[in-house]
């Protein structure tokens, strides 16, 4: 199939139809609205399911039931409404159900604004509502990226009968790239074994997040657990750029990660030694190649749209065993590749101590660039 | 033959209800809630596709009682939920089974705009003016004056606002196919609720929209009352704020005869 230039709300809308969607439920957010209008045509017109609903309380316990029945299912939203969403978010986990859910985040805490940000990767990563499980998280940093990951996250679903969340920023919603989606799948409407459909030649079946004893939801509580641990075994995803020789190494996932590309490509070319991780994979984490890296630089930068949150997952990571600094535009910012760039020849001229807080000499230099 | 005396079945539990013991307090009208339910399940010939969708509050456990495939919702959100399944599996039949609290104080969005959307699903709602599950806390339909354990003095309308008639307000909303009130608190009115249970699954069979039975129903742990007494409450406290009436009946269902 030939490229065509596609905006990434409705690239992955499209994706996802393509991937066999048989039900979408969601409710208006900027700047994710495009995804649900998008499919307000496409899956009437395939005689699929689209319904708006009245809250994203409510999309998402929509999709809780329509994952019940085995259809193959996905909601989106933006910030807020994801916060509206970590109920049902937490049930589906709990009920271990496949969902595939599409996060475009805006800036925040609150009614924030409408410009992108990474602000929700604790509410999601580390989140993702009440008890004891994780969710998979996947970043892509392109239009094209975000339609391969929206396809590879039902597949993961399926597999491991789990929540896949596609997290990426307004930027990425809204920006336009040439790029190519996948051929049409249709409709997989055969049901897996353990789908309620009405309990026709077969025993009865009951989906339910409630072990009222307490044995029981602490063996579900490692049931889940040992899922994650093939899902880390298996499903950690990431991109390297000029890693093989690099003494500083730059982590940035999504937007941020993209935007450091081209300040590493501009470092490199100042004859700096410096090389990007860019995780896919926001969760299950790389930990184990990033402390890999810090086996062979000497400073890692972290550069987030947000105050530092995957931060402290490479600082897991690393151990104290080199510097690591943070970068961070919030409030709807995107870091200009230069910013990047400063930090990076910084870093490289004047090394900082291990034991200095990235995130408040990060908020000294902040103050100082403002002055 | 003809020396084994002949002995006429007056009543069987019915098949779609599992031969469990109950988890309900004594006096409890849940129970004859479920066993109707059930009933009506079996003589519609419902039990293979129908999908329940229980709530949370004392009926959280429903899906133990009734021989049919079955989901545990969030607390108020079982309309979602079931609409979600209703929508991708349109030729089964759908029901929820919700408590006053779980239907008219946090899922009160979710039953207004199924309502509203007209889903083709029923709910069976039962209100006992208070939170069972929880203790015997105050409720959207605990009565004026009626002492809970966070109304302890009486619920204070000045405060607290006035109970909520949930079916009156369903019915004023277009999606409506069948919404009526009926009480669990003597033979007659157990029948009653029977035939209105079986109307409100026959208008999901029919695809006439949204339909509702309210249940009156007795909470004698929590009322801090014995069986009986709980049974007179409703008659004459319950009824006289909630009559029981139909608010909303499809002309399409003149024809069914049950
Ligand atoms: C989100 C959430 N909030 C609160 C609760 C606690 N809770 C469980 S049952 C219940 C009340 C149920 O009352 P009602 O719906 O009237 O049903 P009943 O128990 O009286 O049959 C509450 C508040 C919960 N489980 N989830």
């Amino acid at each position: 199939m030939a490229k065509e230039l596609l905006k990434g709300n409705e690239a992955i809308a499209e994706a996802a139809v393509r991937s066999g969607l048989e039900a979408y439920f969601g409710y208006p957010i900027t700047p994710q609205t495009e995804l649900l209008e998008w499919l307000s045509v496409r899956m009437p017109e395939l005689g699929r399911t689209f319904m708006q609903a009245e809250s994203e309380l409510a999309a998402i316990n929509m999709v809780y039931g329509a994952a019940c029945t085995g259809a193959r299912v996905m909601t989106s939203s933006s910030s807020p409404g994801i916060s509206l969403m970590m109920e049902g978010i937490s049930y589906i986990a709990g009920t271990e159900l496949p969902v595939v859910l599409v996060d475009v985040m805006r800036a925040g805490p609150g009614l924030g604004n409408i410009a992108p940000a990474q602000g929700d990767y604790n509410q999601i990563v580390h989140g993702g509502g009440h008890g004891d499980f994780r969710p998979i998280v996947l970043a892509p940093a392109s239009v094209q990226e975000s339609i391969d990951l929206t396809g590879e996250a039902f597949k993961l679903a399926d597999k491991y009968r789990a929540i896949v969340v596609v997290l990426i920023d307004g930027s990425i919603g809204q920006m336009m790239e040439p790029a190519e989606l996948p051929p049409m799948q249709q409709v997989d409407r055969q049901r897996p074994n353990w789908a309620v459909t009405g309990a026709k030649d077969r025993d009865r079946r009951i989906l339910s997040s409630i072990y009222i004893d307490p044995e029981n939801e602490e063996q579900t509580n490692f049931r889940l657990l040992e899922r994650w641990n093939q899902i880390e075994a298996n499903e950690i995803r990431y991109k390297e750029y000029y890693l093989d020789d690099a003494e500083i190494v730059v982590v940035g996932f999504g937007t941020s990660g993209r935007v450091a590309l081209s300040a590493v490509r501009a470092a490199r070319a100042e004859g700096i030694p410096v090389g990007l991780l860019r995780p896919i994979s926001v969760s299950p984490f790389p930990y184990a190649r990033l402390k890999q890296l810090s086996e062979q630089a000497c400073g890692m930068l972290v550069v987030e749209m947000n105050s530092g949150q995957m931060l402290h997952d490479v600082q897991t990571a690393v151990g104290g065993k080199i510097p690591v600094e943070f970068y961070g535009r919030m409030g709807g910012v995107i870091p200009l590749p230069d910013e990047i760039l400063e930090q990076i020849s910084r870093l490289c001229y004047e090394p900082v101590a291990p034991s200095a807080n990235p995130r408040e000499s990060w908020m000294d230099r902040m103050d100082l660039a403002k002055n | 033959m003809g020396l084994e005396p002949q002995f006429e079945t007056v009543y069987k539990r019915p098949d779609t209800f599992t031969p469990t013991t109950t988890h309900y307090c004594p006096g409890c009208t849940h129970g004859i809630a479920h066993r109707l339910v059930a009933e009506v399940l079996e003589e519609m010939d419902l039990q293979e596709k129908t999908i329940g969708v229980a709530s949370v509050g004392c009926s959280v456990f429903a899906y133990k009682y009734f021989d049919c495939d079955f989901v545990e919702a969030a607390h108020g959100r079982a309309p979602a939920m079931a609409t979600g399944i209703k929508r991708v599996l349109p030729d089964r039949i759908v029901f929820t089974y919700q408590g006053d609290g779980d239907l008219a104080s946090i899922g009160m969005a979710e039953i207004v705009h199924s309502t509203a959307r007209g889903e083709n699903i029923t709910a069976i709602f039962v209100n006992n003016a208070n939170y069972g599950m929880t203790g015997g806390q105050m409720a959207p339909t605990t009565l004026p004056g009626q002492k809970t354990t966070s109304s302890p003095a009486g619920r204070d309308i000045e405060d607290t606002g006035y109970p909520i008639r949930t079916a009156e307000m369903l019915a004023t909303l277009d999606g409506a196919g069948y919404i009526v009130r009926r009480s669990l608190h003597d033979p007659k009115n157990i029948r009653k609720a029977k035939k209105a249970i079986r109307l409100a699954f026959e208008t999901q069979e029919r695809g006439l929209g949204f339909s509702m039975v309210e249940l009156l129903s007795t909470c004698p742990t929590n009322w801090g009352m014995n069986p009986v007494q709980s049974l007179q409450w409703i008659e004459e406290r319950m009824i006289p704020y909630f009559p029981l009436e139909d608010f909303k009946v499809s002309p399409n269902l003149s024809q069914v005869r049950v």
